[in-house]
């Protein structure tokens, strides 16, 4: 019961923090669920966060995995509930309102200066993800090197090209395999 | 909830085209995808009406797609729309990430599988490093907004601090930096505004929707 209260507490504030998109909220998630709460490592996170990118919709649901590691059912309904209800609840009170404030200077203030700290903020994502899944002192050198690389051309292609993440992923899981069982 | 609004469009109808977005919208991108759907197939919205939307979602805190997804149930037909709609997105890819933890409790042990992961983790991290920089171009006008970036940076990816009392400290300080100066030049940034929805929405009509970063 302690549990769910405490994911229910984690996820609900998550939610109210996410400026500018889900990502925002990555680095400060992997630091409360791996190193305050200990309701996973970080290899696990990681692996996770990755996986969801495969999954249509919203590209954080992988929250329900945590919530159903640490509460069952129970604790995944929850984590949904809690990651997701305050922002949706306030985003249906903006859409009410926002035609009062669509004229105001303010919100375009609002608006460009939010941007650069969801900017700073997804940076922080990378480095949180890119820590355990790109340059991870615990592997080996060659290790660090193939996935550098994929990082780098992923990251390369999808900003020179117009391509489906998800194939790009997809094919990264079978270079992963050959680089690092076969060749 | 037989509330029917505009184009007598009612929650049921809400619900099973957000499920069919949500369960088909692969690889980010899903903001692109519900303006095809929403604008072009289904003609429930304009494309300025869309605009207004994603507007109001990228503003308020939470996931794009989700905030979208309610504003535009809300609109369409009150709040049992919103309330369909959002579950209609969010409801597929939750029950597909299940299943995917699920498969790597299993599997993960497994040396194959965990090469593979490494190289799906290694491509995720690709994936956020190209968003982010799509979006930083747009986001970093000027000196300011970099010195902004690394404020929101070092503080929250390094040393973990809080986003509570980190954003209680930059936002008004971000914010502040693009008070409005005076009318003339409020009214100038307005007309660009318009300007630059215009063209987007003009663009949109005229090519296939680009991938919107940031997706969800």
């Amino acid at each position: 019961m302690k549990r769910l209260v405490g994911l229910v507490n984690v996820f609900a504030l998550l939610s109210l923090l996410a400026v500018g998109g889900g990502t925002a909220v990555l680095p400060q998630m992997k630091h409360e669920v791996v190193a305050l709460h200990h309701w996973m490592t970080a290899e696990q996170f990681t692996d996770l966060y990755s996986l969801g990118q495969l999954a249509p919709g919203p590209n954080m649901n992988m929250v329900a995995v945590i919530g159903f590691k640490v509460g069952g059912v129970a604790g995944a309904l929850l984590v949904l509930i809690a990651f997701y209800l305050p922002s949706c609840t306030l985003a249906f009170a903006a859409g009410r309102i926002w035609d009062h404030f669509r004229e105001s200077p303010w919100r375009d203030a609002v608006q460009r200066g939010m941007a650069p700290i969801t900017v700073g903020l997804m940076l922080s994502g990378v480095y949180a993800i890119g820590t355990v899944a790109t340059l991870n002192f615990h592997h080996s050198l060659r290790h660090n090197l193939i996935t550098s690389a994929i990082t780098a051309s992923v990251a390369a292609v999808l900003l020179l090209r117009r391509i489906n993440p998800a194939l790009l992923i997809l094919l990264a899981a079978a270079i992963g395999w050959f680089a690092l069982r076969i060749a | 909830m037989s509330h029917e609004g505009e184009n007598g469009v009612t929650p049921g109808r809400l619900f099973w085209a957000f499920l069919y977005m949500g369960a088909t919208s692969f690889g980010g991108g899903v903001v692109a995808y519900l303006r095809d759907h929403l604008v072009s197939r289904l003609n429930w919205l304009d494309d300025d009406e869309f605009i207004a939307a994603l507007e109001i979602g990228e503003t308020v805190p939470g996931l794009i797609s989700t905030n979208v997804a309610v504003i535009v149930g809300s609109r369409l037909a009150g709040v049992g729309g919103a309330i369909a709609a959002a579950l209609g997105m969010i409801i597929p890819g939750a029950l597909m990430i299940f299943v995917l933890g699920v498969l790597y409790a299993h599997l993960r042990a497994n040396p194959d599988v965990g090469a593979a992961l490494a190289g799906v983790g290694a491509a995720a991290v690709g994936l956020i490093l190209a968003v982010s920089l799509q979006i930083g171009r747009r986001a970093v006008q000027r000196l300011a907004d970099l010195l902004i970036v690394a404020a929101a940076f070092v503080p929250v990816g390094i040393w973990h601090v809080s986003l509570v009392p980190m954003l209680v400290v930059l936002a008004p300080i971000a914010i502040w930096s693009y008070r409005p100066t005076d009318r003339v030049a409020a009214a100038e940034y307005h007309a660009k505004q318009a300007a630059f929805h215009a063209r987007r929405a003009a663009q949109h009509r005229e090519a296939p929707p680009e991938r919107i970063e940031g997706g969800a």
